[in-house]
């Protein structure tokens, strides 16, 4: 299994063509605490760049853009009942959905974990 | 995510170049050294959370004792023999039988009726003490000075820095430095020493809770920052939690919930109209005000509790069960000590009344609520 990461701050983890994708934990310091996520149904089809899903914090709402795109085959329901999960373990246990992928050339776009930390760090 | 909205922190955090403008309180440095996010708000540039994080600063501020920077609020001192009687031709409360040392939340009000601010007016003996809002507050002045410049002395305080020290032992911390607080009703303020710090200390504040607001000299403001600070009781708390704290108490925003086009019968405030002024007017707007108060509003501000876990932000549209356009959000996000969504906002009449079944559309989706009673925290003021 391979985890790529994004620009906006997401991680996909691919594993044959099917890819499972959550934000950073940068990005859960950056939104501070989570208080609801929005996740798309399995069956939607997420477009590259196109709103996926939901994030909110006790002060803002934020959208999550899909990195890679794919068809949704799960989401993580955990997500709905215990929110704050996010802010607990945001590249672990608070993963957002699972997707086949479209376009496996997509993953080429987006950047290895050594690649985002420097991005971050530049930020 | 959408890398802009999350570098910024969805407008937490302020670049270099967008805070270079940002006028700062004088409480900036010590904001820094605390690991505050900025903001910039009302064109300063204000700590939004520190590092414990909003929900943590909210919880302390109902537990404990939060301490916020409010010195961005523009504070304006009114003397004059004619000053109160002044005053009332531009606000609907009563101002004359002020009596010393009291406080008033009160409203200026234009010639329609429509709120142009919310003030706090305290009678400091030889003046009246106004605590406006940051970004009305130069406006505020410069419509108090037109209305009673030839017969009164009207200034900003700009070398007055205000700290609000906000929640359930607030007055023990306070009292520390002069037992003389704990004498302090709700809305009652007076000149005192803390420590050595001259100060005007009123017991009010933002967040429904017990809690004082303390004007004091800008170069003393940080010196008595940290002294409360160091307290056991005390955190500092940023604009994210003051946000959360005054929407669980069913406080207005200026800007979201009343402004320019809303009257106070609409906002609900018709309490801030005393007995007296009722019956006498005299006050701008006071035709449009005291028919709206006969004969009520086509919409009255309402509080609202989405049934499911999704906030509903400022902007969303209500519906009827039937999914008709009844009003719109006005304030909207999480409450932490509600442990749900909460929200205020402007409803038809004939739909405000509480229990009444609604919608909300957020982002397409029409999601069940309910119109419910204010406060969603019970106030827990030192009457």
């Amino acid at each position: 299994m391979t985890r790529y990461y994004s620009k906006d701050h997401e991680w996909v983890e691919v594993d044959g063509d099917v890819a499972t994708v959550g934000i950073t934990d940068h990005a859960q310091g950056q939104l501070g605490d989570v208080v609801f996520v929005e996740l798309p149904e399995a069956g939607k089809v997420l477009t590259k760049g196109k709103e996926a899903a939901v994030v909110e914090s006790v002060k803002a709402a934020s959208d999550v853009y899909a990195a890679v795109s794919g068809t949704v085959i799960q989401a993580n329901s955990a997500l709905e009942a215990t929110p704050s999960l996010v802010n607990e373990d945001a590249e672990g246990e608070a993963w957002f959905f699972k997707l086949t992928l479209t376009d496996q050339s997509e993953l080429g776009e987006l950047m290895d974990k050594e690649a985002y930390d420097a991005f971050v760090a530049s930020l | 995510m959408d890398a802009r909205r999350l570098a910024r922190g969805e407008e937490m955090i302020v670049s270099e170049q967008e805070s270079a403008t940002a006028r700062r309180t004088p409480l900036f440095e010590l904001h820094r050294e605390l690991g505050a996010k900025f903001v910039t708000f009302a064109g300063y540039e204000m700590p939004i959370q520190y590092q414990a994080g909003i929900m943590a600063e909210h919880l302390q501020c109902r537990s404990g004792a939060a301490l916020f920077d409010v010195s961005h609020m523009v504070q304006i001192k009114v003397a004059g023999p004619d000053a109160a009687l002044g005053l009332e031709r531009l606000v609907p409360g009563n101002i004359k039988d002020l009596a010393p040392n009291r406080a008033r939340y009160t409203l200026l009000t234009n010639d329609a009726g429509g709120i142009l601010d919310d003030l706090i007016v305290t009678n400091a003996e030889d003046h009246l003490y106004i605590v406006a809002n940051a970004a009305t507050g130069a406006a505020d002045l410069a419509h108090i000075k037109a209305e009673l410049g030839t017969t009164c002395e009207v200034e900003a305080l700009a070398d007055r820095a205000l700290l609000a020290l906000q929640g359930p032992l607030a007055a023990q911390v306070l009292a520390r430095l002069n037992p003389r607080v704990m004498q302090l009703r709700f809305m009652e303020g007076c000149d005192l020493k803390l420590g050595m710090i001259e100060a005007r200390v009123s017991r009010l504040g933002y967040t429904g809770e017990d809690g004082f607001e303390i004007s004091l000299a800008a170069e003393q403001a940080t010196d008595l920052a940290r002294l409360l600070l160091a307290a056991p009781e005390v955190e500092a708390a940023g604009l994210g939690a003051r946000d959360s704290l005054r929407l669980e108490a069913g406080l207005c925003l200026y800007g979201n919930d009343i402004d320019a086009t809303r009257t106070p019968i609409e906002a609900d405030l018709a309490w801030t109209i005393g007995k007296r002024r009722r019956e006498e007017g005299g006050f701008a707007g006071h035709e449009v005000i005291l028919r709206q108060l006969r004969e009520g509003t086509e919409r009255k501000l309402v509080g609202v509790r989405p049934t499911g876990r999704a906030p509903a932000r400022a902007g969303t549209e209500i519906q009827s069960v039937t999914g008709a356009p009844i009003g719109k959000v006005t304030s909207g996000g999480y409450g932490p000590s509600v442990g749900a969504p909460v929200a205020l906002g402007y409803v038809v009449t004939n739909a405000a009344e509480i229990g009444t079944e609604i919608q909300l559309d957020v982002r397409g989706r029409s999601l069940p609520a309910e119109i419910v009673a204010l406060p969603f925290v019970p106030h827990r003021y030192h009457r």
